[in-house]
């Protein structure tokens, strides 16, 4: 994933980059700033679902495309919530296969999916159960694979970690990259928590007004 | 934004509610202001020209009905707003309001006439207080000769008003007390020194007053235009105005029509003056608010005046209870003499004997009343949803303009919208109808369906877009179920609302489509209480059925979704 001279204004005022990121599939970038840096409005420019009182310009690259006008549905960047949003309304594998594509077709194949996520999970059998019902942790693992599921070609995540108690955090942190690791994606993780930067273990960028340019290969 | 061909048709969402609640008030005043001018050539009137005001001035007890209009509606508005801002400085906080609260709460779904017939049935003559104390303490046999229901001062339609009223008002009120921080800056003032209640007026109503003044002055306006309760209880030598208006209206004499339009013209100064007058209150109240508030006085000492407030509150609330159960008594009556508390003999008789009226007055209130509420909801789900994807919120339907149908005298756009559709020769059309229901009920539906629509998280539509759903699969898999509670709510409302509208279903509807809130008030000059008891139990039973059946089918849909149970 390529950002290329990416920018938001807010009333005419700059509020980000313009930014220039390069991310390696299996890689993860942290954007670290203070609350009120932009930093959710920048993933929402990539998601596609920015407000529009922002004024945004810059090129999003996935591969050989430039995402920037699709729509959001058509993008496949999954996004990740310092919330976990699981659908209160839909039980835990409903919210599963809600994410899974639909042109995967047949009943046996999608069950068998939504199998292999909950058993990495760590939540075997979890088919029929109440998102409500579910501890911090559990409903944070089902969020991750949920994303997986709907096979994104990148992951944005917005400060996925700030909201739960340190030692789950601690583990979570932990199960979200070995996973983002091997779906070999790239990720773009916004937070104001260096231990997060630390633990994805790939470049940081300092998110202050002005140009920001990281260019460079790293590989895993 | 993502622009996708169903985004740009939600855009036309806003023009069209607008044009379809707009059109007819404005056509209907059109149609008024006319006649009013002596302009109506179907009926003779080719020429502008004062007449028929000088002819409603000339109207026998006319300033007496316009005084008795601008005077209750004041005493009413100010009587309701008393009664709940006194009860909430003396108890809120207490586990006993907040019992009291989800106490009220079904009682605002009773129609306002089922009310005016409970409380007549109880404060009459022969009603439940005076049969309570007969004959061992009053020594009545018969029922006294006393004018209580329908008395020239017009107190007991007071009274009515304000009991039903007050959790309208007691509801709004702790809706706005949870905006402004309510509980802290008593608390802040308590340990100040400040008795409760005087801590409550000094620093929690100043910031609550501005954000309930729309629905108070709706109270207002509803309380100086009334038609179907003042026909119950309000007084008829002469009648509040706008009764006479309606009566002068339906006079076979036509000629009659240009009089009362110029009084339904007449109607809306008087509110507007109403209003003014009120605003004036307010003004000098803001001074002496002011300085009372600076001076310092701390009134700790206020234990008396928290008992009184929660007894006057008690009793509206307790007579709105009795009235109800008085209602359900004579609906199943065979018989009930002076003085006997209680019926003796209870039958179906009554309802048997009925049954050919009622069917279509049932059928009909059901499919007007299903009508409205649906364009309503579906109205209001597109204007609200076109609002969420462009980010905007039009200014027609952010707070106040929403309230103008509520506090514009039915009257003034009612007769002009009935003359023009006679002469379009769309008189007594059912469609015309349900559309006339519409422009009371969106109000309400849009007003209960906005702040949960506003502030649903729609961080979970972008987890679903970012998941590869198209904008049409989140909103039906994901949106529109997690708000069904909110939306089916709303629904409820709007289908109560339609069910208890009066004047827009007698004058619209043209005799043909009796519900059974004009039946009702129809039967009022019968004075059969059993059958008025019997169409009033329906008024109540429709509504409430409703909401019971709304949340049966929510709980049932969602009965193991621990996320979506209600607050």
């Amino acid at each position: 994933m390529q950002l290329r001279g990416v920018a938001l204004q807010l009333g005419g005022r700059p509020l980000v980059g313009p930014l220039d990121v390069t991310i390696q599939a299996g890689e993860v970038v942290t954007l670290i700033g203070e609350s009120g840096a932009g930093k959710s409005s920048l993933l929402a420019y990539l998601c596609g679902t920015l407000s529009p009182a922002f004024v945004a310009s810059g090129e999003i690259w996935l591969g050989d495309d430039e995402i920037s006008t699709w729509p959001p549905q058509v993008r496949r960047l999954g996004i990740l919530f310092q919330d976990d949003l699981l659908f209160p309304h839909l039980s835990v594998g409903q919210n599963l296969a809600f994410a899974l594509p639909s042109r995967i077709r047949s009943s046996a194949d999608r069950k068998a999916r939504i199998e292999w996520a909950l058993a990495e999970a760590g939540l075997p059998g979890f088919d029929n159960r109440d998102p409500a019902t579910l501890s911090g942790g559990q409903r944070a693992r089902i969020s991750v694979m949920r994303v997986l599921l709907s096979e994104p070609r990148a992951l944005l995540l917005d400060e996925p970690f700030s909201k739960l108690d340190a030692s789950t955090r601690q583990r979570f942190r932990e199960f979200a990259f070995n996973h983002l690791r091997q779906a070999r994606l790239p990720a773009l993780m916004v937070s104001h928590d260096p231990e997060d930067a630390a633990a994805a273990g790939g470049p940081v960028i300092q998110l202050d007004r002005g140009p920001t340019v990281l260019n460079h290969s790293f590989t895993p | 934004m993502p622009r996708s061909p169903s985004a740009r048709t939600l855009n036309w969402f806003p023009f069209l509610t607008l044009a379809v609640l707009i059109g007819p008030v404005v056509a209907g005043l059109a149609g008024t202001l006319l006649p009013a001018f002596g302009y109506l050539p179907a009926l003779g009137g080719t020429s502008l020209n004062l007449g028929p005001w000088r002819e409603l001035f000339e109207l026998p007890g006319f300033w007496t009905s316009a005084r008795l209009s601008l005077v209750t509606g004041l005493a009413i508005t100010a009587g309701s707003l008393g009664v709940v801002a006194a009860f909430c400085a003396a108890w809120e906080g207490t586990r006993w309001f907040r019992w009291t609260e989800r106490f009220l709460t079904p009682l605002l779904s009773v129609p306002h006439v089922a009310v005016a017939f409970g409380i007549a049935f109880l404060v009459m003559p022969s009603g439940w207080i005076v049969r309570m104390l007969s004959p061992w303490a009053t020594g009545f046999h018969r029922p006294p000769d006393w004018m209580t229901v329908q008395d020239p001062q017009g107190i007991s339609l007071v009274l009515g008003l304000i009991a039903k009223e007050v959790p309208y008002l007691l509801l709004m009120t702790v809706a706005a007390m949870g905006q402004v921080d309510a509980e802290r800056s008593r608390t802040v003032a308590l340990t100040l020194g400040y008795g409760p209640m005087t801590a409550w007026f000094k620093v929690v109503f100043p910031r609550v007053y501005p954000l309930i003044r729309l629905p108070v002055l709706a109270v207002l306006a509803y309380g100086m235009s009334v038609v179907d309760v003042a026909l119950v209880l309000g007084p008829t030598t002469p009648a509040t105005l706008p009764v006479r208006l309606v009566q002068l209206f339906n006079d076979p004499d036509l000629s009659l029509r240009f009089v009362a339009s110029a009084g339904g013209c007449f109607q809306t100064l008087l509110v507007a003056a109403g209003i003014a007058l009120w605003c004036g209150a307010e003004w000098a109240l803001r001074h002496w608010g002011t300085r009372w508030i600076a001076a310092g006085r701390r009134c700790p000492q206020d234990r008396a005046a928290r008992v009184v407030a929660g007894l006057v509150l008690a009793s509206s609330s307790l007579a709105v209870v009795l009235a109800m159960l008085a209602m359900a008594l004579w609906a199943f009556a065979s018989s009930w003499r002076f003085p006997d508390l209680w019926p003796s003999g209870m039958s179906l008789a009554n309802w048997k004997y009925h049954l050919d009226a009622l069917g279509p007055a049932l059928e009909n209130t059901i499919t007007i009343a299903s009508g409205a509420t649906a364009v309503a909801v579906i109205l209001s789900v597109g204007v609200l949803e076109q609002e969420a994807r462009s980010g905007r919120r039009a200014w027609a339907f952010s707070g106040g303009s929403l309230y103008l149908p509520l506090v514009l005298p039915q009257v003034a756009f009612l007769f002009g919208a009935q003359i023009l559709l006679l002469i379009m020769g769309l008189g007594g059309n059912q469609f015309v109808l349900v559309w006339m229901h519409l422009v009371f009920v969106f109000p309400y539906v849009f007003l209960c369906l906005s702040d949960p629509y506003r502030a649903w998280d729609e961080r979970y539509q972008r987890t679903a877009w970012c998941l590869g759903a198209t904008p049409l699969r989140t909103f039906f898999r994901i949106k529109a179920p997690m708000l069904l509670r909110p939306i089916l709510n709303a629904a409820a409302i709007g289908f109560l609302v339609s069910v208890g509208l009066y004047l827009p279903t007698l004058l619209l509807g043209g005799g043909r489509y009796p519900t059974i809130t004009t039946e009702a008030v129809t039967l009022t000059s019968g004075g059969d209480p059993r059958l008025i008891g019997l169409y009033a139990l329906l008024q109540m039973a429709l509504p409430f059925l409703l909401f019971v059946v709304v949340a049966l089918l929510v709980g049932l849909r969602f009965r193991h979704r621990r996320g979506m149970q209600s607050s």
